[in-house]
């Protein structure tokens, strides 16, 4: 047989040279006269094993990483296209630990087909949960989505089928569906992992969502950032369209959908759905006040579904295999799984899918292997840049929406940033509030005005003016940013700062007697 | 080559500008579309586009130029012939950013939102570009880099400056 191999040609492979092996592979290929046919992929997700390149064999599959350039030719020498050994040899990819405790539902296909391959998609499973959303009622579908308790995946957790029903109940002559894939919480990178890994999965998504609501133009507002995954999308959509995924009928039924990617242009609020509305309609990206609820008047005043990423490519798993069998995965409210994202300073950084209900202890020490620089843990901020910053002695919290809500803080879009001892949290905490001041859309006065004063008074602690004074100004100043902002920009920003100061007081100490103490 | 602000013709710009008004103008809600594609057009969104922009829109030019400043990828100047992102977020600063960013501010001798004189190279701040787990990253112009040290610091800096 011809061997396969496949290289990922995902932002994080490419950013650890991927491109470069691939194209020492195909020299080396030349050189020997050999054959093989290159298949590029999406990631697995383990990044510490990047460029992770797999050949498929009589064997099977059998992985190798991380792979650089140099070490192409010996991978050659040591018959690496009969998965024989080598010191890059890593086996079967599914037996690595890293994926071997994952339960893959959302992401069963990311880096294993090629994402522009509908061929290789439908071989995977793909499209079978379109297939079951035409065969019954928009009701139907809502009421599956419902059941499977799936819960918004871009932070806030709302239940899914919930905000399904109300733009299905909605009698307009349009409605939209919008997809959140403005990623711009530090830490997160599943929606980029999808699109660019496996972007049929969200067309899909998309396309179930607009059946169950009646809605027949989906866009996904892709931030600028991610330029590859702005490109897959959009490759991917012409080939659906071709094929009938998409357009006005699709897969030979009477309903019609149609999809187009916009690109957003660098403001993180826009994450945040009421102003992501304002700027795909041109406009400042500034938050609305609700109500009106965007299911109701939404995307040029019409219902609109804004979903995130990782919730519409749950769907077609969902609508599939049945709402049980995601329901039968998690614990308490948090049901199905969760693409866990493992950042920062950490061993095994990466994308790991589980069900909801692993401690963050588990997540961090056992998944991840602990501190890149193995140094020992300080802080892990989980949820991005409004998330809360935890100390391992929280490290029993169960990765839980309520579970981490009673902690204080919150899961967010699942990312978790792991730093060591040398992290300082009085300039993570200043950071919170700066990032706040950059990326405030200015329309509420406690996140406009209360960042830069957060910003002033945590400098004054940092240089010992009346620090307890000024500690207790900026408690103030978070409790009326988190009560009196419009959106989770304002709102939220004090959970990284407030957990910085509670779980973290030492750090907080006067500067100068720290100096001194050293 | 780049234009640079003051060599480029404001009937030109006009000209251009309209052309890639019309090319955008059966999108819903086409403001940003269009401005991405001026600032691919020109290299930056020229204050000259502006009035066009606002007139084929309905709306006026200060909702035009309340758009454009609103978002931090409009460019009102060129950039220099590189443009080089740092990231600077919380997965970077985990992993050292900030004393990537004091290398590369040092051996370029410029600093965040500057360019530099010979025109080499923009150097920017970005929040997160999806390489959490690569940390830390950048971007050089389209091309994505992770686990920045010191080595791949000096790569980039003898790229911007070939």
């Amino acid at each position: 047989m011809t061997p396969v191999i496949y290289i990922p040609k995902d932002s994080g492979a490419l950013a650890m040279g991927a491109e470069k092996v691939a194209k020492a592979i195909e020299t080396e290929l030349k050189a020997r006269g050999e054959t093989a046919r290159i298949v590029r992929t999406g990631s697995r997700g383990l990044y510490w094993l990047e460029p992770m390149v797999e050949v498929l064999t009589e064997k099977g599959r059998v992985a190798y990483g991380p792979v650089k350039t140099k070490d192409v030719r010996s991978l050659f020498d040591a018959g690496f296209l009969s998965g024989d050994q080598h010191h890059l040899w890593l086996g079967k990819p599914e037996t690595i630990p890293f994926l071997a405790k994952q339960t893959r539902l959302t992401f069963a296909r990311c880096g294993i087909t090629d994402p522009l391959s509908l061929a290789d998609y439908e071989a995977h499973g793909g499209l079978a949960g379109l297939r079951k959303a035409l065969a019954i009622t928009p009701a139907d579908i809502v009421r599956t989505v419902t059941e499977s308790g799936l819960r918004g995946r871009g932070g806030a957790g709302f239940p899914t089928g919930i905000k399904w029903k109300t733009v299905l109940d909605q009698v307009a002559e349009r409605k939209y569906i919008v997809c959140n894939a403005d990623e711009g919480d530090s830490a997160t990178f599943a929606d980029r992992m999808i699109m660019e890994g496996d972007p049929f999965v969200l067309i899909e998504g998309m396309a179930i969502a607009g059946i169950a609501t009646g809605a027949t133009k989906g866009y996904v507002y892709i931030r600028s950032e991610y330029p590859h995954a702005v490109v897959a999308m959009q490759a991917a959509i012409d080939v659906a369209r071709k094929a009938n995924v998409l357009g006005t009928a699709i897969l030979g039924s009477p309903n019609a959908f149609e999809m187009e990617v916009r690109v957003g242009a660098g403001a993180y609020v826009c994450g945040e759905e009421t102003s992501l509305l304002n700027s795909l309609e041109g406009k400042r990206g500034i938050v609305r006040a609700k109500p009106p609820l965007p299911a109701i008047q939404g995307l040029f005043g019409k219902p609109t579904m804004i979903n995130n990423v990782i919730s519409l490519a749950s769907v077609p798993v969902i609508l599939d295999k049945g709402a049980t069998h995601y329901k039968d995965f998690g614990m308490g409210r948090s049901r199905g799984t969760i693409p866990i994202q493992i950042a920062g300073n950490v061993r095994h950084g990466g994308l790991f899918e589980a069900a909801f209900g692993m401690t963050l202890g588990e997540i961090v020490n056992d998944i991840g292997g602990g501190t890149a620089t193995g140094r020992p843990v300080k802080a892990v901020q989980v949820g991005g840049p409004l998330g809360a910053y935890f100390p391992p002695s929280l490290f029993d919290t169960p990765f839980d929406y309520e579970a981490f809500a009673a902690k204080d803080g919150l899961i967010g879009h699942a990312g978790i940033t792991v730093f060591d001892d040398t992290a300082d949290m009085l300039k993570q905490a200043r950071f919170a509030m700066e990032f706040c001041a950059i990326e405030s859309c200015g329309k509420c006065t406690p996140c406009r005005i209360g960042s830069t004063r957060g910003v002033e008074t945590i400098d004054k602690i940092s240089a010992g003016i009346e620090p307890a004074k000024n500690l207790a100004l900026v408690t103030d100043l978070c409790n009326t940013m988190k009560f009196g902002s419009l959106c989770a920009l304002g709102g939220f920003t004090p959970y990284p700062v407030m957990s910085a100061i509670n779980h973290f007081p030492q750090d907080f100490a006067p500067r100068p007697v720290q100096e001194a103490a050293e | 080559m780049q234009l640079s602000g003051n060599q480029i013709e404001v009937a030109d710009v006009a000209a251009r500008t309209a052309a890639v008004i019309a090319s955008h103008a059966h999108l819903e809600g086409p403001l940003l579309p269009i401005l991405h594609a001026v600032q691919e057009e020109f290299g930056f969104v020229p204050t000259e586009s502006l009035p066009v922009i606002a007139e084929a829109l309905n709306i006026s030019n200060a909702e035009a130029h309340g758009v454009v400043t609103f978002y931090h990828d409009y460019r009102r100047a060129p950039a220099g012939r590189h443009v080089l992102k740092l990231c600077q977020a919380e997965a970077c600063q985990s992993m050292g950013s900030d004393k990537v960013a004091e290398m590369v501010k040092s051996a370029l001798g410029i600093g965040f939102h500057e360019t530099a004189p010979d025109g080499s190279v923009t150097l920017e701040p970005v929040y997160c570009l999806g390489l959490c787990a690569c940390a830390p990253a950048a971007m050089l112009d389209a091309e994505v880099i992770g686990r920045l040290d010191a080595e791949a610091v000096d790569e980039i800096v003898a790229e911007v400056r070939r």
